[in-house]
């Protein structure tokens, strides 16, 4: 890293055309060689400060202020063409998505070499050669060949992996990386991540690396920006802002990683009654096709929490759609309390329907926008319990407090909520029922870390008072730590791993699940590299 | 003046004006006209008057007053034929949607194979059956519009009953009419008043090319496509009668077509062509 | 991809096939009866039964479909009721003179409306993205008959430039048929082009809303090529369905405009057919168009596939 800046903002300020602030005087010095981490939650307006620093705004949206210099020029004061100089030539861009960020109708090679052609920076054959070398350093499979593919023809984390390529095809001395690896599966960000890193070390590329994981950031950046609602909280080293952070901010971001990294586990209780007991399922969406859970055995007690972790295609989700009737099992067997239940949902009786809730991934989707929340938790109440007026009202109320959200509330929609709030509006409505158990599918991973940590201790509190049931679905460890009893660990439709939480974060492991948590990044910022020693070692 | 929480813009105002002046005129026509529809009051093609402000159609009738009593015959026809369309397509769209399984598929199937033939051709092969009265003219109309309102219905619905909100609603176990009058309809009513706006406009164009090929509403009714035909030789010797109808139902189009482009646009978002570089 | 292909090509005929049964059950099946509709309320019993057996209407509904369908396919549309003429012999020359018409204004609009509605997608929410906006939309709510009346008045009456009976008789030249059916062409081009270019440039827009184009500016891209070498390639697929959804205008348009132009198509064969109840024209008028729309309609599809990158790839 050497002392000269390559790219400095100053006093940033974004609108959008109706004229709220995205973001605002936000400062940003950037010396050659230098990774600045943006962190922040979502609405942070990271995203917003990274396409500002290539002097581009999304549609519906205008940067109002300040000024943007790169090696030198100060993009504001230059015309759009002169502008479109610098563009994936001096500073270049890499996406959260690249499977939608790859033009589905031109060859990888046709997009890897667009810019250094168009650009002036190397002939064709010369791009070509050049783009083979890059897809060999980043791993890529027959990198000879690999040009000739077009994006749906390759993974997501082989694009993810081209799209840093297409970034440095010009060698560009600013790279913009927004959540390069929050797509991804959490066994192959650890790979596309180490990759990213060193390929940005060996071009001595300066880079804005944007993300809302503490951790991931912690193995790639210098220094770190911590922003909130548009705005710059604190800024400093990384290992100050990841071990002294001196915004309250700061440190409740930086505490709230630690425990998911480092919290007490939880015992199960001993000899409770059983409410679920799964036993030799298997189920499929299509007659035809292998099934997505086979031969699944699974008990849950009553006053616990089962997690089932596993990653995307695991079968996780699907195994909570056999358990509410949604996906009928074709074989098995599923007992709530003793009573078995039919495997389709239209089968079974109003008491079942009601003895088992669901809480969605997606409080957005969960809700219907156009009912009152007065609505949307009376309706259980009215349904199950046959009650009217005046206690729907009242329970409702008292349902809205014991979820923490003030009783006036039945009156709005949810459109006037935040994330948190809606999230706790869907375990209202569930309590609602007066349920034994509460599928969780993902509830937390929609939200915020924050605000996830809240609603986790909500239901941690309620199964406490209530004596609840929960059979909790992610893909988070840090989550499984925190509220688990009891986890299943899946892959490939099938449960590699299972028992008492402490059980499965400690030795002997099953490889899988050995895998699994070695691959959660922690926030110890030698990590990666511990990491990926023990791999090589091994 | 706000309308749905939202300002509508000067198009938007000239439509909903015009869509007004044509309900009255549809409505209180024959209550503002000295004459009767059928009455001669003059020579053939009389030009514009104080008494006929308009002239008179080819029979010496007064072409204004034609125009009151035709509003209320050609947009009755069109209003009647789209809330029955729409009754028809949306019950059978969301029904599609939310059971699934074999109905989606009976109705999908059907409603493939009727659009698989231009409209005016069925509608003509139809009337060339029955021969032509009005409510004939209405079902027909009605049934093979409905087919349209069911895909976007049946599109609708499949994408909200996705949704979890739904989901959770079935799995309280709410029965289908719950399903879809509480949680699916109140979630499709913006896009399906825009489209009920188009519906209504490709009938009443529908209905007006009709009659205007003489296969619509019969004399000696007056209808706005009837009275062009009626006046259409008229326009060899430069004279304007045909053409008042024909303006008359072109200005409710595009009144109608005004109101719907707002409301379309309210929520639309600007594409990243307007991005700023 | 050649199965996809010929698995669309298959489709069509499927639909050809199931057009014919909703022609023949709209004709034959429904309660609606061909021979009293021929003879009036005042036929006696046994004229109509003699008539029936006369139609073949004694057997049952899938024997006369059979009948008639064989008879489809050999070239057989049966006699008109009202003159026993041949049908094929008087479909012959209309249909060749309607699709003279109908593509005549593709060829005018096609292009127009395609070139127009990119133009006005890439320059979205400028002035001449509003004018064409707000004209289209105009033109959209015109019928076609008014569209025919103003051509007529300008370059008929006033001009004196074109006729405005499109009379179109064996033995004419080509220039001299595209003279006469200038005008008609014309009014269709008007109404069909509004619709494809309104179409036209929302499934570009919707293309220009996409994450890769984001990437291609970010890229430093022009305009220009961002539109011809990262949309266009893209859009392609939706503008073919469109233009393929535009020629249902087209058909329709044409029964219109050849009624107004009194210009001697299948389309105003048909209203005339339709007017006099005469079932036989209008069934195979219909058969007609149905199938000139179904084989439109599948070639486009086919063409969309030969332009879609994800399925030319798949062998």
């Amino acid at each position: 890293m050497s002392e000269e800046i390559v790219l400095q903002l100053e006093g940033l300020r974004v609108e959008t055309i109706k004229g709220a602030v995205l973001v605002d005087n936000v400062d940003v010095t950037l010396k050659r060689g230098e990774i600045l981490g943006l962190i922040g939650e979502s609405g942070a307006g990271k995203s917003t400060i990274g396409l500002a620093a290539m002097a581009y705004a999304r549609a519906g949206c205008t940067i109002a202020g300040g000024k943007i210099t790169l090696n030198g020029t100060e993009l504001r004061a230059q015309t759009a063409r002169e502008r479109r100089n610098f563009r994936g030539k001096s500073i270049s861009y890499i996406a959260q998505s690249a499977a939608a960020s790859f033009n589905p109708a031109m060859s990888l090679m046709d997009q890897f070499c667009e810019a250094p052609v168009k650009h002036g920076v190397m002939k064709r054959e010369e791009a070509e050669t050049y783009g083979r070398r890059l897809f060999a350093t980043l791993q890529l499979p027959n990198p000879d060949t690999f040009g000739e593919r077009y994006p749906h023809e390759v993974s997501g984390g082989q694009l993810q992996r081209a799209m840093a390529a297409m970034a440095m095809s010009c060698r560009p001395d600013v790279i913009v990386l927004d959540e390069p690896t929050t797509a991804l599966d959490v066994t192959t960000q650890i790979e596309v991540l180490a990759l990213l890193r060193d390929l940005i070390r060996e071009f001595g590329t300066a880079g804005l690396y944007i993300t809302h994981d503490l951790a991931v950031v912690a193995q790639i950046a210098h220094r770190i920006m911590v922003l909130r609602h548009g705005k710059m909280v604190e800024v400093g080293e990384a290992k100050q802002i990841l071990e002294q952070p001196a915004t309250p901010y700061a440190t409740a971001l930086v505490n709230e990683r630690r425990d998911a990294e480092h919290g007490a586990l939880i015992e199960p209780t001993k000899e409770a009654e059983p409410v679920l007991t799964i036993s030799h399922v298997v189920a499929g969406y299509l007659a035809k096709a292998p099934p997505t859970v086979k031969e699944i055995n699974l008990t849950i007690a009553r006053g616990e929490t089962y997690a089932v972790v596993g990653e995307s295609g695991s079968g996780k989700s699907s195994l909570a759609r056999v358990v509410t009737g949604l996906l009928p099992r074709w074989s098995g067997d599923v007992k709530l309390g003793g009573q078995t239940l039919t495997p389709a949902l239209r089968q079974r009786s109003k008491d079942v329907l009601r003895r088992l809730q669901m809480v969605h991934q997606m409080p957005d989707v969960a809700l219907n926008p156009r009912q009152t929340l007065g609505e949307i938790i009376g309706r259980p109440v009215s349904f199950f319990f046959g009650r009217g007026g005046a206690a729907v009202k009242d329970r409702v109320a008292e349902l809205l407090t014991q979820v923490g959200l003030p009783a006036d509330f039945a009156a709005r929609r949810p459109g006037q909520l935040s994330g948190g709030q809606k999230q706790r509006v869907c375990i209202a409505r569930a309590l609602a029922a007066e349920p034994d158990l509460i599928i969780c599918d993902e509830p937390t991973s929609a939200l915020d870390p924050l605000v996830a940590e809240e609603v986790l201790r909500l239901l941690k509190r309620l199964q406490n008072e209530l004596g609840l049931a929960y059979m909790f679905i992610t893909h988070d460890l840090g989550t499984v730590r925190r509220i688990a009893h009891r986890t299943a660990v899946m892959l490939k439709g099938e449960i590699v791993a299972q028992g008492p939480t402490a059980q499965i974060f400690a030795p002997p492991f099953h490889p899988y699940t050995e895998k699994l948590i070695s691959s959660v990044p922690e926030m110890d910022t030698t990590w990666l590299d511990q990491v990926l020693a023990k791999r090589v070692a091994a | 003046m706000t309308i749905f929480g939202h300002r509508p813009p000067l198009s938007a105002k000239i439509g909903i004006l015009i869509v007004i002046a044509a309900l009255a005129m549809a409505i209180f026509g024959p209550w503002l006209t000295p004459y009767t529809m059928s009455q001669s009051v003059g020579d053939g093609w009389a030009p514009p008057s104080g008494q006929n402000w308009l002239g008179t159609d080819q029979d010496g009738r007064d072409m204004l007053t034609r125009l009151l009593y035709g509003a209320s015959m050609t947009i009755g026809i069109a209003a009647a034929t789209t809330v029955l369309s729409f009754f028809i397509g949306v019950t059978s769209g969301f029904t599609a949607a939310v059971v699934g399984s074999w109905a989606d598929v009976v109705l999908s199937r059907l409603v493939d194979v009727v659009l698989s033939i231009p409209q005016l051709i069925l509608a003509l092969i139809i009337l060339g059956v029955f021969g032509s009265s009005i409510p004939v003219l209405i079902l027909t109309m009605a049934i093979l519009d409905s087919t349209r309102v069911f895909r976007l219905s049946r599109a609708l619905g499949m994408n909200l009953a996705v949704l979890e909100f739904v989901e959770a609603a079935r799995m309280r176990g709410e029965g289908l009419w719950w399903v879809i009058s509480r949680e699916v309809l109140p979630n499709a009513a913006a896009p399906l008043i825009s489209e009920f706006g188009l519906r209504f406009c490709f009938n009443f164009l529908f209905i007006a090319a009709l009659s205007f090929l003489g296969i619509g509403v019969q004399p000696p009714y007056a209808d706005w496509g009837g009275m062009v035909r009626e006046n259409a030789a008229a326009i060899n010797f430069g004279m304007f009668p045909p053409l008042y109808p024909a303006l008359a139902i072109a200005t409710l189009t595009v009144g109608v077509n005004l109101v719907v482009d707002w409301l379309l646009s309210i929520d639309a978002r600007p594409s990243g062509s307007q991005a700023e570089m | 991809m050649l199965r996809l292909i010929s698995t669309r090509a298959a489709l069509g005929v499927v639909t050809l096939f199931a057009v014919s049964v909703l022609i023949f059950i709209c004709t034959q099946v429904l309660p609606g009866d061909v021979a009293s509709a021929v003879l009036g309320q005042q036929a006696t019993p046994d004229a109509l039964r003699v008539f029936r057996i006369e139609l073949g209407l004694d057997k049952p509904a899938y024997i006369r479909y059979f009948n008639w369908l064989f008879g489809v396919l050999h070239g057989d549309l049966g006699h008109a009721l009202t003159n026993q003429r041949d049908i094929l012999e008087e479909l012959r020359p209309r249909f060749a003179n309607t699709m003279f018409l109908a593509a005549y204004s593709a060829l005018i609009a096609v292009p127009l409306a395609v070139g127009l509605g990119i133009l006005s997608a890439i320059r979205e929410g400028r002035l001449s993205d509003r004018l064409i906006n707000v004209a289209t939309l105009v033109a959209i709510s015109v019928p076609e008959f008014l569209v025919g009346y103003i051509l007529i008045m300008i370059f008929t009456i006033n001009l004196g430039w074109f006729p405005s009976l499109a009379t179109v008789f064996p033995g004419m030249s080509f220039a001299e048929r595209l003279y006469v059916a200038t005008l008609p062409a014309l009014t269709l081009t008007m109404v069909v082009m509004a619709h494809m270019l309104r179409m036209t440039r929302n499934s570009v827009l919707s293309i220009m809303s996409t994450p890769y184009i984001e990437m291609a500016f970010l890229k430093g891209m022009s305009r220009a090529r961002v539109v011809t070498f990262h949309a266009l390639p893209n859009a392609a697929g939706p503008i073919i369905s469109v233009v393929a959804l535009n020629l249902a205008y087209l058909v329709v348009g044409v029964v219109v405009v050849e009624n107004v132009f009194n210009y001697p198509g299948v389309g105003q064969f048909m209203v005339d057919a339709v007017s006099k109840r005469d079932v036989p024209v209008v069934q195979a008028c219909g058969l007609a168009f149905a199938a000139v729309y179904v084989t439109l309609n599948t070639l486009a599809d086919i063409a969309a596939i030969l332009v879609n990158p994800r399925l030319r790839r798949r062998r």
